[in-house]
């Protein structure tokens, strides 16, 4: 079953929601990065939020005009427009006012929320226990998805993910450095507004398939898990874009399998699977590696103070460095240095020395940044200018 | 004269001298990722004194600061106040962070900010008496500032905050104060009466200890100085350590940059 | 008329200004933290508890859920912070990561469990049920004496009325650390106060208030709570004593103003059913914030003058 799904086996409808739904993802891990590296995740949030007045005023007037009130398309205007309203009152309140980012988010997606919220009781009560469906933008419903409405994801997905790819480079550049854009002759401001213009549309293709609630996860998770594996920006888009695909498609497929999962929080908990992978398996960014860095270096610098300790006969009080030193066999169990050790200790020390020479000498600036307490001098100068650098030490200093 | 390597990554001063400086430093490294922004430093700060902390861009002087204070976490080392584990000593320690540090726009008058600087004294709910208030405004007063009370903080200049950060420290009535760069940025007129009110709190017999940046004024300024680039480089008597060989030493190709040309 | 005011409106109205007071305190402070959408965070993650909850004990009752939704608050919160330490990432996409999936989990644990029989839904935990909450027994002012009667007030009442004191409480004595640690926390590190532990005390005050407000009045409300009327506050005055102040006053006002325009406003323009309480008290709020964003005293960011 599963496999049928994956290979798009289970009828036409299902076969569009999984293409859409992976269009979709592409698209959204891709732009969801540029808000991302931009530390504006959130703004997402306020987006999808602000879709539900729209959704229930599309609505209404449709029906005012004796139209279907549920066309999808009709719908998908309305959440654009409201959406992009909601937007701009994010934009104002932080501009105009003393207000955070983040307060005027909250504060937009709540009240849009709310007036939605408002809008849907309006509208139950209209149409006098007729359900209107609208509570599915909520939570997104794929099962019973008309072909048509199916074509509108496919062709919505499709048509996002071309101005992704159409806008990324402008964006990747404004993304990694505004200045630099602004300086280069690019409108900055403008290509702002399309990257918020292109979380909107993820938003509206998405509203019928995720839902508006959980619409924000393929903004935001795609990127945060693809951070983990590139410090370069091009690479966290691609990477994002493909997480993205791979939690669209994968998701969609195996909610297509049974009647009890729904395709939007599967799509979700997909992506957040590959996030949890990456925080913890990641080379680099990631939790075990960070973890094991850190130890390897508290390690070097309890194990170089105390042979520098040891040099100069000092006493050592951290248990650390003494439990360190001695299984590596620099000092014996009663504190003493070993052979092995007093030959640690000495060359310790003359990196040292050598280095305050190195660092006190214009001419080995370039060097002297690079000190860190822990390599020693060779690693980063020639033989030649090692000797050189023992010559202001004095003979008895190298030994 | 430079300090000599043996007591560099050393140990060597005595233990009755530990118990009375007011901030001592032994074998601390503190590193943000892999790279220490302070290692393996030993300091001793003189009791009574005003020592100005000095080094490059980089070199560890906040850092150093911050980890002496207990604000971030060192990878290894220790640090004692009087002699003892500076959290039992924190009523003593005043601390004067960098203007950056704050959020300038937060909802507060000058004087409630001043008045912080009396939390340990009155803890959760003891209210803020007559007493109090005065202590407060006496406080802006020795830094010039009495007549900003009622200010909103974000309508401070640079200086002024700076100011106002002075005399919460004062407030603390503390024997040790640390201030992270408290001259940066500001104007003439403020430097001069920061440097008064540091001067006479060591008339006093307090302790001060200052991250310092001009090199031109540690001389006329200071009566000791603490040179660091991550690694301690020289300590003693603005006289016998601020030399043109130790901060040589300290800022190796940048000197040219920094110095005004007012070394003794 | 006094009636059925006390019998309809009065109890409904109080846990409105209950659950708006208890979330618009803890609100001020998490607004200044630039922590504003951890509210946010936490209504999500009240669905998985009270889904949770039902699949553990199997029955829907309040407690059950309430302890679920609480559970489900520490989680997130403490996710957050490690997705947020452990990942380096921004607050804002760490609440992002986990309130969504948390969420999406809730969803799905619904979708599988047989709840199709019992009042437990995602509107439910959206939009709560502020108009259901009447007191039957009040025939009159005079009931507000009469013990007997008292005993049948909605139990959302009495423990909106608790949580509101409770954060009350928390905000009066915890002031002064609260205020030291938000503005400056170097310093208040420096002054020996735990500053990771007041954070966190703060975030559970707020916990505790989302939980006890989203069974009565919804999610929408609790979020709109814990950022508009504090925002709007803080466009008012340059004073955090005057901004919790007016913070409450905005937080009573759109709880009042909501719910009337909730349900008489309908009526007057000529419709015979009223609009959901909740998402108007959210409107109102907003409304509010839009006035202070217009007309506050204090609406613009602070100019520091040039150095000097």
């Amino acid at each position: 079953m599963l496999w049928d799904a994956l290979t798009l086996q289970l009828g036409y409808n299902a076969t569009l929601v999984t293409v859409g739904a992976a269009l979709l993802g592409i698209a959204a891990g891709a732009t969801g990065t540029f808000l991302f590296l931009g530390k504006r995740a959130l703004v997402s949030d306020a987006i999808s939020h602000a879709t539900l007045p729209g959704v229930g005023l599309a609505f209404m007037v449709m029906v005012a005009v004796g139209g279907d009130g549920r066309a999808l398309p009709g719908l998908l205007a309305g959440s654009a427009l409201s959406a992009g309203a909601g937007l701009l009152c994010v934009s104002a309140l932080t501009r105009r006012t003393r207000l955070s980012e983040d307060a005027a988010i909250g504060a937009v997606l709540s009240v849009f929320f709310g007036f939605g919220v408002v809008l849907l009781t309006v509208i139950q009560s209209m149409s006098a226990g007729r359900q209107a469906g609208l509570e599915t933008f909520l939570l997104g419903a794929t099962a019973g998805m008309l072909w048509n409405d199916a074509v509108v994801i496919a062709a919505g997905g499709a048509l996002v993910l071309a101005l992704t790819v159409l806008l990324r480079r402008p964006m990747t550049l404004v993304a990694f450095d505004p200045g630099y854009a602004a300086a280069g002759g690019m409108d900055v401001r403008r290509i702002e507004l399309a990257m918020m213009g292109l979380a909107l549309a993820v938003t509206v293709v998405g509203l019928k398939i995720v839902g508006l609630i959980l619409i924000v996860a393929l903004l935001i998770i795609p990127p945060v898990a693809a951070r983990f594996w590139s410090e370069r920006v091009t690479r966290v888009v691609a990477l994002a874009g493909a997480i993205g695909g791979l939690s669209g498609y994968g998701g969609a497929a195996i909610s297509a399998t049974a009647p009890d999962l729904p395709t939007g929080p599967i799509i979700v908990l997909v992506a957040f699977a590959l996030f949890l992978a990456s925080l913890l398996a990641a080379p680099g960014r990631g939790v075990l590696a960070a973890w094991l860095r850190h130890r390897r270096h508290r390690r070097r610098v309890h194990l170089r103070q105390g042979l520098l300790a040891l040099a100069q006969g000092q006493p050592i009080y951290e248990a650390l460095t003494l439990r360190l030193l001695r299984r590596a066999g620099y000092v014996r169990a009663d504190g003493v240095a070993t052979e092995a050790g007093r030959a640690q200790a000495a060359k310790a020390l003359l990196d040292e020395r050598r280095w305050q020479i190195l660092r006190g000498d214009p001419a080995h600036e370039a060097a002297a940044a690079r000190y860190d307490g822990l390599t020693p001098p060779e690693r980063w100068l020639t033989p030649d200018q090692i000797a050189e650098l023992d010559r202001h030490l004095g003979p008895e200093a190298v030994t | 004269m430079p300090l000599e390597l043996a007591a560099k990554h050393g140990r060597t001063t005595a233990p009755a001298d530990l118990g009375r400086s007011p901030l001592a430093i032994r074998g601390l490294t503190v590193s943000y990722g892999e790279k220490p922004a302070v290692f393996s430093v030993d300091a001793t700060f003189a009791p009574g004194a005003m020592t100005a902390i000095v080094g490059p861009n980089g070199a560890g002087k906040s850092t150093l600061l911050k980890a002496a204070l207990g604000v971030v976490r060192p990878l290894s080392g220790r640090v004692t106040c009087w002699g003892r584990p500076l959290a039992r000593q924190r009523g003593r320690i005043a601390y004067v962070p960098q203007r950056a540090s704050v959020d300038w726009d937060f909802p507060t008058r000058v004087l409630d900010v001043v008045l912080m600087g009396l939390y340990r004294e009155l803890g959760l709910l003891r209210r803020v008496g007559p007493e109090q208030r005065a202590r407060a405004v006496a406080c802006l007063a020795r830094v010039g500032m009495e007549g900003f009370a009622e200010r909103q903080i974000g309508q401070l200049s640079g200086g002024q905050q700076q100011r106002v950060f002075l005399a919460r420290a004062l407030a603390q009535e503390a024997d040790l104060y640390l201030l992270d760069e408290p001259l940066a940025g500001v104007d003439a007129a403020t430097e001069k009466a920061i440097i008064a009110v540091l001067q006479a709190l060591r008339a006093e017999g307090r302790t001060v200890v200052a991250v310092h940046h001009d090199l031109a004024t540690v001389p006329d300024y200071f009566d000791r100085v603490f040179l660091i680039n991550t690694t301690p480089v020289a300590e003693g008597p603005v006289a016998e350590a601020f030399t043109q060989a130790n901060l040589q030493a300290a800022y190796g190709g940048r000197l040219a940059t920094a110095q005004m040309g007012a070394v003794v | 008329m006094g009636m059925q005011f006390v019998s309809l409106s009065l109890p409904p109205l109080l846990i409105g200004i209950f659950a708006a007071v208890a979330c618009a305190l803890p609100g001020n402070f998490l607004l200044l933290r630039r922590q504003a959408l951890i509210g946010d965070a936490i209504s999500h993650v009240v669905l998985p508890g009270i889904v949770g909850a039902f699949l553990v004990t199997g029955v829907i009752a309040t407690w059950p859920m309430m302890l679920g939704a609480g559970a489900a608050a520490l989680i997130a919160v403490v996710l957050i912070e490690a997705v947020r330490r452990l990942g380096r990432i921004e607050p804002g996409a760490a609440m992002g990561v986990v309130f969504t999936a948390m969420f999406a989990g809730g969803v799905l644990l619904l979708e599988q469990s047989d709840t199709s029989d019992v009042h437990l839904d995602v509107q439910h935990a959206l939009y709560g049920n502020l108009e259901s909450l009447i007191w039957l027994d009040g025939l009159g002012w005079h009931s507000l004496l009469d013990w007997q009667a008292l005993t049948g007030l909605p139990p959302e009442l009495p423990r909106m009325a608790a949580t509101c004191l409770g954060v009350g409480l928390f905000t009066a004595v915890f002031w002064r650390p609260l205020k030291i640690s938000t503005f400056d926390e170097g310093f208040a590190r420096t002054q020996g106060l735990p500053t990771g532990l007041i954070g966190l005390a703060l975030v559970i005050v707020a916990a505790v208030a989302a939980v006890a407000a989203f069974d009565a009045v919804g999610s929408i409300i609790v979020i709109a709570m814990f950022i508009c009327p504090p925002a709007a506050a803080r466009l008012m005055t340059d004073r955090l004593e005057r901004q919790v102040g007016w913070s409450v006053g905005f937080a009573v006002l759109s709880a009042v103003l909501g719910y009337v325009l909730a349900g008489y406003g309908p009526l007057w323009l000529g419709f015979d059913h009223a609009v959901s309480a909740a998402g108007m008290i959210a409107t109102v709020s907003g409304i509010i914030l839009a006035v202070a964003a217009f007309f506050g005293p204090c609406r613009a960011r602070a100019g520091a003058p040039a150095e000097g």
